[in-house]
């Protein structure tokens, strides 16, 4: 444990060597989070005649950038990375190493933060500008805001280890992700505002991860949840993030055993 | 020519033996196409609930518009994305001078390198909402209007493979992009919505940059048969000039082309 502690360091060192030795592939990756704003663009004309629900043109320049900015925080790939070093083999690599390899791929995917956080700052800037009103001004809220935030990258990342790691086990774990991003478009709220919906749609996003990832910060910072809701849901992610670790956790011990079986 | 198709048919035919031994998978795939097609609908169905019609689309308007995203994505994904990633494949390991060395035209080998057959069920969902959309309208199309969306089918096919081609040059210029073809389905992803919903600085990325709407809004209006001819026309122009840009740019990258060994 501590020497995991003592690794840290060199490890978003390393991390945030690659980021920027990577830099195309990074924008490549930060380009494809254009949702958003085609989703922005659609809705904004929709709303332009006369609002939709409580939404009208200036609530939906505020959701889909803020939705933009929790989306660039939190987004993480290691269900790619993992894929290929299975396949591939060059896990055992990693599995040699004194530090667990979730560990390492979460310091890979921390230390690109400050890259994400210089290419988000315009996107801040513009949502401040265009839609500051439409902001919560609770200190409270805003203060519950980034640790909203970390808990949806927690959830992304681990659930991608978790799907990831079935590659030891299954050939498809890409596909079976697939159908997990599929439900995320719509259940997160990344498509379109929760509210938007039926009712029960809303209602079952609650009790679902995928809301927690993404939605949930977002109405936090455009003040759709008053404080006590906000309270309550943040216990129910935290409550993800620890579950989703707890499995994260199992199928690695389980898988990694099994991955030297047949590495020999 | 012949000679072309001949060999055509053998990487098809090639590819079919492929997915063939994996029968479960042909299935399973066939059937999450199917899904898909279906959930892409989600958020048209969510915008109709709150409007009776969007831009001048009407709900089964703007469903023929999603059976040509649902039809193109089947084509993007089952024709173009598989050979094309293992063009990347090629590039990033170097062995891009086998198929070089082959008595064939590059792009075409490389283009026609491998199907993934399975994605015809997509054609079905496609037909599927197509059916309901105009179930909907009370009327069915007329044959011309079939004969022309098809020819726009043809175009938009041709144009998408275009776009391909050209962000598989970047491949040379940068190396690792594995997730060029993720870029690429993102913006693809837009061409589910009618051209004309989107206003200002997007409208025009959308039909000049990413001809996005010739892809999928074009063929829905010929299908709908409220495309003005010279509107057809001019995609069938756009379509042609999008195809030599790409090949230029494609031999000038095949000629900075140095192999990973030499």
């Amino acid at each position: 444990m501590l020497r995991s502690l003592r690794a840290l360091p060199t490890l978003l060192r390393v991390g945030l060597a690659e980021a920027v030795a990577y830099r195309a592939e990074f924008l490549v990756w930060l380009l494809s989070t254009n949702m958003p704003l085609v989703m922005l663009a659609l809705w904004t004309a929709v709303a332009r005649e006369a609002p939709v629900g409580r939404f009208g043109q200036r609530d939906f320049v505020a959701y889909y950038l803020a939705t933009l900015f929790v989306r660039l925080m939190t987004g993480a790939w290691v269900i790619w990375e993992l894929n290929m070093e299975i396949r591939q083999g060059t896990l055992a690599f990693r599995l040699l190493r004194p530090v667990h390899p979730l560990l390492a791929y979460a310091c890979e995917n921390v230390a690109a933060m400050p890259l994400r956080l210089a290419i988000s700052t315009p996107v801040v800037a513009l949502l401040v500008v265009t839609a500051g009103s439409h902001l919560t001004r609770d200190p409270l809220l805003l203060a519950l805001f980034p640790l909203t935030v970390i808990g949806g990258w927690l959830i992304t990342f681990l659930a991608m280890a978790v799907i990831g790691a079935l590659a030891f086990w299954v050939e498809s774990a890409t596909s079976l992700f697939d159908l997990w991003l599929g439900l995320f478009g719509v259940f997160s709220g990344y498509l379109v505002p929760l509210e938007l919906f039926p009712r029960w749609v809303g209602a079952t996003a609650r009790i679902l991860p995928f809301r927690y990832m993404l939605g949930f910060p977002v109405e936090l910072l455009v003040g759709l949840v008053d404080r006590r809701r906000a309270l309550l849901e943040l216990a129910v992610q935290w409550t993800w993030v620890a579950a989703l670790l707890f499995l994260a956790l199992g199928a690695w011990r389980a898988g990694a055993r099994r991955f030297a079986a047949y590495g020999g | 020519m012949l000679r072309y198709l001949r060999l055509l048919g053998v990487q098809f035919r090639a590819s079919l033996a492929v997915a063939m031994q994996y029968r479960v998978e042909f299935v399973v795939e066939g059937l999450l196409g199917l899904f898909w097609a279906f959930w892409s609908l989600v958020p048209l169905l969510v915008l109709f609930q709150h409007r009776p019609s969007v831009a001048g689309w009407s709900f089964p308007e703007a469903l023929v518009v999603i059976g040509w995203f649902a039809l193109m994505k089947g084509v993007l994904e089952g024709a173009v994305n598989p050979s094309l990633q293992s063009v990347v494949e090629h590039i990033r390991k170097g062995t891009l001078d086998f198929v070089l060395l082959k008595p064939a035209d590059a792009q075409f080998l490389v283009s026609t390198a491998k199907f993934e057959p399975w994605r015809v069920i997509d054609l079905a969902g496609a037909l599927a909402i197509f059916g309901w959309a105009f179930h909907l309208l009370g009327r069915w199309p007329t044959p011309g209007h079939v004969a022309a969306s098809l020819l726009l089918l043809a175009c938009a096919a041709w144009i998408l493979y275009s776009l391909w081609i050209l962000v598989v040059s970047a491949a040379f210029f940068v190396v690792k992009v594995d997730n060029l073809s993720f870029l690429f389905s993102s913006i693809f992803d837009a061409a589910r919505w009618p051209a004309s919903v989107f206003r200002g600085a997007w409208r025009l990325v959308f039909t000049f940059v990413v001809p996005l709407a010739l892809m999928t809004t074009y063929p829905a209006e010929a299908l709908l048969g409220r495309l003005a001819p010279g509107r057809g026309l001019s995609a069938l122009a756009g379509a042609a000039a999008f195809g030599w840009f790409a090949r230029v740019v494609w031999t000038r990258s095949i000629r900075r082309y140095t192999s990973a060994s030499s």
